[in-house]
């Protein structure tokens, strides 16, 4: 037995999954734990503080802070209405008047003698949060958020783009070595969520994105095309928060990837059926890679445990493994010895290694860090 | 105060210790080594890893340490945790026979390390020594605001309220300067009110260092809303830094704060007595400890996933820079958006189809834990290294300079010199020795492309030893240094530092390829002599622990090697896996301009080394 080092990547066509749904800041709980929500339910809302409208009063006044000792009419903590008189500086003889109005509704936060400043806290901002996916309330999270718990088919990709969004599975492609080209794209994709197979190019996601399409899930996309794309480069691996007009989620790689035959039969078997995407991901220790959840309709809850999130699996002879690095890249095949003692690879390091026999019979050496347990 | 102390345990006594843990608790794995007391010396005996376990759905950083420690244990045959306590960590003490240890230390940098915001009134001034205050205690600086930054107010606060720094350092103005810029920062920091990354209802900390006549101001402002807190001024004087006390606030608030929120760091303090150190900050006690017994100036560098730190003691003076986007896997993205496919295809010994390298380059950035198995992919993996650490040099030169903005009193021979204020601290002609780390250049399977790559990026000029941090060791070193430095210092010689050898790199004005620029006599170790000709690396073979002498004759007035121009000059080198190599290639290094003649001057370069070339 021994560790693989990359966890593999949950495909499976019944869990239960829990998504919590958080505030950026407390707020108020809009739901009870048992509630059945939908994508679009609104379980928590809060009020973000109102950006701060500095007024520089000296400036404005032409005076030297000092000066303003006496003559500013608000205090900390007043609420002041836009046209409000804020300071107020009579000049030589009194004749000349200077007055400072306050530009826009909010509460006195601030006042600083040194600079002469006021900052003006305006009126707080609304924000939700939506349930995301269709499910139970499970958890409620006092002033910040819910815990949804959800049955059904859970994909995780290796990389993506683009939010969360919601919309049926659709398949564009008959196998998983098709490429998604252009051809393929219907021209109606309201609501879709297109599945392809190998790959996708920069024409055929603005020709989905134009039908319609909420997002489009492939095995690979070449780092041109996604650059093309994205109209950038992406720098660290940080994503979601891109502004593009439909989710992208790639399932094995930056390439041309055939798409894993039980990722792309897990999708067929769903196509119709409604589903919540997501391409965020994150690639630091507890990744977050992006996800395609396929709630079972009529099956929202169980009493099943909580899932266990992706941690190392456990190597075994007869693991189901896959190759993730040149020169094996997308190789499957099973685990047939896990020496124990590190062998030397071509490049001279000494590593532990396994070795798995693949779907042609040949037998192969792999560093078990170059491999991910093909999760069941 | 540290939680161990207020449990109320001892500070350890140096000299009744014989086995010590040590833990780095880093991004991605816990390191765990153990240090023995043996009839020899101190040695580095046994270490394990085991992934990190600071985020979800572990959240608790002991765990990943009890994998490391046990691996450790398997390892060495002695008993270390005490296994009658499952949750945190418990340990056998004190040392005896086989089993047990007597101190346990550690460092971290889990959970994206210590995150801070910097700000000063003018950026080259007051701003750059709060952002050299907060490298130098281990810190990512996340963002450097000053009046002058070019933005306007409401895009600096837009900006804050998307960070989530762990701390504040707020500076600027000089002791009984104007107090209105540094007033201003701080309304905009209140108005911009940023949260802190971990505990929700913490008050994020704001460590004041700046003009000591406007504290109270800012005091009145940020008060209640910010846990405020304040240091003497880090720029008393426009012609003197100050860092130290701001450093420490730093280090303290890092304990009392961040790390006490990390989840699971609470265990791990109160299983030591001595203080949890940042990684860079450790790793920079042990560069200072270096620096100082040899008496040399010193850079070290840690390449790793997410970050490239580099540290330097040049001229007495310790600087730390992060950057914080150039790694070799979360990271190794960005090091391709900032130098260019071009820039890390120009190191490559073959022609390779640049959107091939890009493709794998990004798989390597979403599996990044995967390693090159085959000759090519590891090359392609050093071309990287080799611009990052590029980058990474030329990040800390910008950073590690002089005061800026001073008025200096000029002598007649000054006048001769002309140097600018603010300029960099970093002379490779005076840099003795290099220090890599991090997997690329640590681990890599031959340690010759470990030395090449510190000269192809590095470019050292005239003498220095190159050398790699065995096993990363650095950081476990400079938390123990801080009990027994003695004992760290015996270490770090014999198990921590790997020599690769001595590099001899004459400096010239432009001289024709092929000419003779140096002419070379070894004796002892070695025995060797010859001449050595612009564009050449030359290599010749001395071991690991062996010393010879060298005899060096510049070839051209112009022509420096150490000594000055056109002198002679006589060496003591040490051997390492690379032997003594002389790099004539010139500085700053050119590379050919046609592809094919780049490539096969790459491999000409690795063939004279001894590397393969795929």
């Amino acid at each position: 037995m021994g560790t693989a080092y990359t966890p593999g990547l949950k495909v499976s066509a019944d869990a239960t999954i829990e998504k919590i749904r958080r505030l950026p800041v407390k707020g108020e709980v809009l739901v009870d734990v048992g509630a059945t929500v939908s994508p679009d339910t609104v379980v928590a809302r809060a009020l973000l503080p109102g950006d701060i409208e500095i007024v520089r009063l000296a400036d404005r006044m032409g005076v030297d802070p000092d000066e303003l000792t006496g003559n500013v009419r608000v205090r900390v903590g007043d609420e002041v209405r836009k046209g409000d008189l804020l300071a107020e500086v009579r000049g030589f003889f009194g004749l000349f008047k200077s007055q400072v109005a306050s530009p826009c509704d909010g509460r006195v936060e601030y006042y600083t003698e040194v600079t002469g400043h006021l900052g003006i806290r305006k009126p707080p901002v609304p924000i939700e949060i939506n349930a995301y996916v269709a499910g139970v309330v499970r958890e409620v999270i006092a002033g910040e958020g819910v815990v949804v718990r959800t049955r059904g088919a859970f994909i995780q990709g290796i990389f993506g783009v683009g939010g969360e969004r919601q919309g049926r599975i659709r398949m564009s492609c008959g196998s998983p070595g098709e490429e998604l080209s252009p051809d393929r794209v219907p021209a109606d994709a309201r609501g879709a969520i297109l599945v392809g197979g190998s790959s996708v190019g920069p024409e055929a996601l603005k020709r989905a994105a134009a039908a319609g399409a909420r997002a489009v899930v492939v095995g690979g996309i070449t780092d041109r095309d996604l650059r093309e794309y994205l109209g950038y480069d992406i720098g660290i691996a940080i994503t979601g928060d891109e502004n593009i007009p439909l989710t992208l989620i790639l399932t094995e790689g930056f390439g041309r990837m055939p798409m894993a035959r039980r990722t792309f039969e897990l999708l067929r078997s769903q196509e119709g059926k409604a589903a919540s995407v997501n391409g965020a991901t994150q690639i630091r220790a507890g990744a977050m890679r992006p996800e395609i959840i396929v709630p079972a309709e009529g099956a929202r809850d169980d009493d099943r445990a909580a899932p266990e999130g992706a941690g190392a699996g456990t190597l075994g002879i007869g693991t189901p493994v896959r190759a993730i690095r040149e020169p094996y890249f997308g190789q499957i095949g099973e685990v047939v010895e896990l020496p124990p003692q590190p062998v030397r690879i071509p490049t001279g390091a000494v590593v532990r290694v396994l070795r798995m026999r693949i779907g042609d019979g040949r037998v192969i050496e792999v560093p078990r860090a170059n491999v991910e347990i093909v999760e069941l | 105060m540290h939680q161990g102390r207020e449990r109320g345990e001892p500070p350890p006594d140096p000299e009744k210790l014989k086995v010590v843990l040590a833990t780095d608790c880093g991004s991605t794995t816990t390191k765990a080594v153990l240090f023995e007391l043996r009839p020899e010396g101190w040695r580095q005996t046994f270490r394990g890893e085991a992934p990190t376990t600071v985020e979800k759905p572990f959240e608790d950083v002991t765990i990943g340490a009890r994998n490391a420690i046990s691996e450790v244990e398997e390892l060495s045959g002695r008993r270390i945790l005490d296994q009658s306590v499952s949750d945190g960590l418990a340990f056998v003490r004190p040392a005896g026979g086989k089993d047990g240890i007597d101190l346990y230390v550690s460092t971290s940098s889990a959970g994206g390390g210590l995150q801070m915001m910097v700000t000063g009134v003018v950026r080259t001034m007051t701003a750059e020594s709060a952002e050299r205050a907060a490298l130098g205690a281990g810190a990512i600086v996340m963002d450097v605001l000053s009046v002058d930054d070019g933005r306007r107010p409401h895009e600096r606060i837009r900006k804050i309220r998307h960070l989530r720094p762990d701390i504040v350092l707020l500076s600027g103005g000089v002791d009984g300067g104007t107090r209105q810029h540094i007033v201003e920062l701080a309304e905009t920091l209140l108005a911009a009110d940023p949260k802190p990354r971990f505990g929700r209802t913490l008050k994020l900390p704001i460590i004041y260092a700046g003009n000591r006549d406007a504290a109270e101001d800012v005091r009145k402002l940020l008060e209640g809303r910010f846990g405020f807190q304040q240091v003497p001024n880090i720029r008393p004087v426009l012609e003197r830094e100050n860092l130290g006390p701001a450093r420490a606030a730093i280090h303290e608030v890092f304990l009392s704060h961040v790390m006490s929120h990390a989840p699971g760091y609470d265990k791990v303090m109160a299983a030591s007595p001595v203080d949890i150190m940042s990684t860079p900050h450790a790793v920079g006690v042990m560069a200072e400890l270096a620096a100082k017994r040899r008496g040399i100036d010193l850079m070290a560098v840690d390449i790793g996933g997410a970050t490239t730190d580099v540290f330097s003691v040049c001229k007495g003076i310790f600087n730390r820079t992060v950057s914080a986007n150039l790694g070799m896997s979360y990271s190794v993205s960005n090091v391709l958006a900032e130098a260019g496919i071009e820039n890390i295809c120009r190191w490559l010994p073959f022609r390779a189809d640049p959107d091939a390298i890009r493709g794998s380059l990004r798989n390597k950035m979403i599996r990044p834990t995967t390693i090159p198995q085959d000759m090519r992919d590891l090359i392609v993996e050093q071309a990287v290294a080799r611009e990052a650490l590029r980058l990474a040099l030329s990040h800390h030169k910008s950073l590690a300079v002089g005061l800026k903005g001073v008025q200096q009193e000029r002598t007649i021979a000054d006048a001769f010199e002309q140097n600018a204020t603010g300029a960099s601290l970093i002379d490779m002609m005076a840099v003795g020795m290099i220090i890599g780390s991090g997997g690329v250049l640590s681990h890599a399977p031959d340690r010759k492309s470990a030395a090449l790559m510190l000269l192809d990026s590095f470019e050292p000029q005239g003498v220095t030893e190159l050398c790699v941090d065995s096993i990363f060791m650095m950081p476990h070193l400079g938390v123990f240094g801080s009990v027994h430095p003695g004992a760290a210092q015996e270490i770090f010689e014999r198990d921590c530092l790997v020599c690769l050898g001595t590099s001899i790199c004459p400096v010239s004005g432009r001289i024709r390829p092929g000419t003779p620029v140096l002419k070379y006599e070894i004796s002892g170790g070695a025995k060797a002599a010859g001449t050595v000709a612009a564009g050449e690396l030359v290599r010749i073979e001395l071991p690991v622990g062996e010393r010879a002498r060298v005899v060096l004759e510049p070839l051209g007035r112009s022509v420096d090697v150490g000594a000055g121009r056109g002198r002679r000059l006589e060496i003591e080198a040490k051997g390492g896996h690379a032997g003594i190599v002389f790099d004539a290639r010139g500085r700053p290094l050119a590379l050919p301009d046609d592809p094919d003649e780049r490539a096969a001057a790459n491999a000409r370069w690795m063939e004279a080394l001894g590397i393969a070339t795929g």
